[in-house]
């Protein structure tokens, strides 16, 4: 009975902090933050699926989380501008005399919100056909994910008129029809955010103890043979690839609303290593680690820049490399460590190993 | 494949939706606004806050540290002298961290947290878009300093570096002076460069002047030989350079290294100053040309007192450039709108901007209150073998602020 209920009062709490202590205890300013520190944890949930489950290292989320911002931002630009209008850059730097045509579908708000996470679902899935098909693995996963994040960053600077280049898209005025800057739609945003992550984590949840969660992780651990086993590799992996780029799609559009800019900045390749350490340091395995640690490495990254304004960089480099070097497991696995602990100080003396030899059999 | 028990996913969806739809919802975007009051500024005890946002880690560390340096003395001398209204100014900074959306952040929690009376600081265009919806809505105050590419007009930013009609322009009106008819421009890829190189186009087709190539690197490139190579293919007499940073090191490099010489073929950088001709190379540089409002080198007690007050704080070896005297214009220039308000409420000094002079190192700078821009005299200078720039020519008085160059008819189309 234990293990069905020990997770619900888990959600419980979680539901308690976000939706009722942290709304109480924090000003606008700061719940704002934790906005956006939630829509790192909803990035931070997939790629513990792909590569803490999947065994794949995405180091690309950047490119889905810029689909999904994007795609939001475009509607909401558009919102803003009116029906029939042209957003402001576009005149500034354009010189448009009408929309282009990919921009059209992002008006109506329903096309919208579905290709916040659709887009990069698809983008994904095309990609993971290609390359899990193609049995790429390992390093060249990596490198593969982090030049396309390179390449559409570079993409979107170059088209400036269409884009909003460097700056990328900013000023958002309003949310479906609620304006932004009222502080009380601002906490609405914060709950919508809070809601997305605890529904992330759950279908998360289940997708790990379902049938396919045990294969996800007996492919990473055996991949050759899952496929001796009769099933397919590179369809089980596209499953988490795609659905964590899903997520990453949603985190970005939720950011958007919550941040008010979308740019390249947030695609390349920095903030695609940044989402990843986040999950490192939480614990990739585990199903609260990476959120929990991408929550914390945001927050730390405020917190230090903050204090101490000439110099936190080192201190947030401090921060990536003791945990991952002392900790392996991240944060998530500090509970274990402790109870095992706690158990070698309560069964004192410790019991002999034994030592017997290893059968060798030849 | 999948053997999914729903029923408890089911239940927390449900329970998170409840939730979410009880979160009430505000105001909408077609409701009357209703005039929100102004930003909050802490005035109490007898210190006032102001804040300074810039990059203090990242690419453009390198520059926006000279920013911040030269505000930080502008405050000192300030609060040496007695402060503002009997206040003492104290600075609270932030980096910003070359990231777009953590100015945004920072200069929210500087308004909120903070609750400073202004905010100073900024570089690139694309940091000032981030904050400029944040200081709009918070009704607060920011002062940027540095040349940009204009067609912006916010209510809520005093810009105290150069528009285009203070440098771009008066930069090709000294080249067509010069005799020079065509032009070759060359630019890292972001907005200033694009924006900057669409002006230059138009003014171009207008004077008579032929460009005969446009390219962009990225930011932080240092592969130059395709580009230069296509420069001096093209024979144009002059070079347009917007590079921004490390970039511009490995082009002058490349171009000196292809046979290409100051008097040949000149280039006329905007973001070269004294700070990045010392990093770039004197061997490169010297002979090109820059356009700015202010050089070391310029003339005038004011400046003399600046330079040796900024020499004397921060050592001998530290140049003063363009951005970080209108940085350092800048906290002056606040001091006097609110002191002529006699009050640090915003929209009281946004009311007192106009017609508030300062005799600057640069010379004699007057705000203009309808674009809240400053008018600033234009100088070309020359690179000289020790690393300063001598100027070669001046407009001879301020040119008045024009971000949207209403003032020029080739100008029409643009904005």
């Amino acid at each position: 009975m234990t293990y069905l209920k020990k997770p619900l009062v888990g959600f419980g709490i979680a539901a308690v902090l976000l939706f009722v202590v942290a709304p109480v205890a924090l000003g606008d300013f700061r719940l704002n933050l934790l906005a956006k520190y939630l829509c790192f944890a909803i990035i931070a949930v997939g790629i513990g699926l792909a590569w803490g489950r999947g065994g794949m290292l995405t180091l690309g989320q950047g490119v889905f989380f810029g689909l999904g911002g994007y795609a939001m931002a475009m509607h909401l630009k558009l919102a803003d501008a009116g029906p029939g209008s042209m957003p402001d850059f576009m005149m500034l730097y354009g010189q448009l005399d009408e929309l282009p045509w990919w921009w059209k579908p992002f008006a109506n708000p329903i096309f919208a919100l579905a290709a916040t996470i659709l887009l990069p679902m698809f983008v994904a899935l095309l990609l993971g056909l290609l390359i899990f098909r193609r049995r790429v693995r390992g390093a060249y996963f990596a490198i593969l994910s982090q030049a396309l994040c390179a390449a559409f960053a570079i993409l979107l600077i170059g088209q400036q008129g269409t884009t909003g280049g460097t700056n990328g898209l900013t000023d958002i005025q309003g949310f479906f029809g609620y304006d932004l800057n009222d502080p009380v739609n601002r906490r609405m945003i914060y709950f919508i955010i809070a809601g997305s992550l605890l529904a992330v984590l759950a279908l998360t949840w289940q997708l790990n103890r379902s049938r396919y969660g045990e294969l996800l992780v007996a492919v990473r651990d055996g991949e050759e043979r899952v496929r001796f086993l009769g099933y397919d590799p590179a369809n089980v992996k596209l499953v988490a690839y795609v659905a964590a780029a899903g997520m990453a799609g949603l985190a970005g559009a939720l950011f958007v609303p919550a941040v008010g800019i979308i740019s390249p900045a947030m695609i390349g390749v920095v903030p695609s290593i940044e989402f990843v350490i986040g999950v490192a340091v939480g614990g990739r395995a585990s199903l609260v680690g990476p959120a929990l640690g991408a929550i914390a490495v945001a927050w730390a990254k405020t917190a230090l820049s903050e204090k101490v304004p000439s110099a936190w960089t080192y201190f947030e480099g401090l921060l990536f490399i003791l945990p991952i070097v002392f900790l392996p497991g991240g944060l998530a696995s500090l509970a274990g460590m402790i109870r095992r602990r706690r158990a070698v100080v309560v069964d004192n003396p410790p019991a002999p190993v034994e030592k017997t030899p290893v059968e060798v059999t030849t | 494949m999948f053997r999914i028990d729903g029923r408890r996913t089911a239940a927390i969806l449900a329970s998170i939706a409840t939730f979410a739809a009880l979160t009430a919802c505000g105001a909408k975007t077609t409701d009357d606004a209703a005039p929100a009051a102004g930003a909050a500024i802490d005035t109490a005890g007898d210190t006032v806050k102001v804040g300074l946002l810039n990059s203090l880690s990242g690419t453009m560390a390198i520059s926006e540290v000279t920013v911040r340096d030269s505000l930080q003395l502008a405050i000192e001398e300030i609060n040496a002298a007695g402060g503002v209204l009997g206040k003492k100014i104290q600075a609270v900074s932030e980096d910003g961290a070359s990231d777009w959306p953590t100015f945004a952040e920072k200069s929210q929690k500087l308004i909120s947290e903070d609750k400073v009376a202004a905010v100073f600081g900024c570089w690139t265009s694309a940091s000032r878009k981030a904050v400029k919806p944040v200081f709009e809505k918070n009704k607060s105050l920011l002062f940027y300093p540095v040349q940009y590419e204009g067609l912006e007009q916010s209510p809520y930013i005093f810009y105290t570096g150069a528009t285009t009609n203070q440098q771009i322009v008066p930069g090709l009106d000294y080249l067509k002076a010069q005799g020079k008819t065509s032009v070759y421009l060359v630019g890292s890829d972001y907005v200033f460069p694009r924006t900057a190189n669409k002006i230059i186009k138009a003014y171009a087709e207008a004077n008579g002047m032929k460009v005969l190539g446009e390219d962009y690197a990225p930011l932080g490139s240092t592969e130059f030989s395709t580009i230069v190579n296509k420069v001096k293919a093209s024979g144009a007499s002059a070079v347009f350079n917007t590079l921004n940073g490390d970039s511009n090191v490995a082009f002058f490099k490349e171009y000196k290294s292809a046979g290409l010489t100051a008097e040949g073929m000149p280039v006329v950088s905007v973001s070269i100053a004294e700070e990045e001709v010392k990093s770039i190379g004197t061997q490169y540089l010297a002979g090109q040309l820059t356009a700015w409002n202010y050089y070391q080198t310029t003339e005038g007690a004011a400046n003399e007192k600046f330079v040796a007050a900024y020499k004397k704080k921060y050592g001998a070896d530290k140049p003063t450039s363009d951005p970080m005297e209108a940085a350092y214009v800048s906290v002056y220039l606040w001091k006097a709108m609110v002191e002529k308000a006699g009050s640090f409420d915003v929209e009281k000094v946004k009311g007192a901007a106009d017609g508030i002079t300062f005799d600057a190192p640069e010379g004699k700078v007057t705000v203009d209150g309808a674009t809240q821009h400053i008018s600033k005299t234009a100088r070309i200078g020359k690179i000289g073998d020790d690393g300063l720039i001598k100027e070669v020519w001046n407009s001879g008085q301020p040119i008045k602020p024009d971000p949207y160059l209403k003032g020029y008819s080739w100008a029409g189309g643009l904005a």
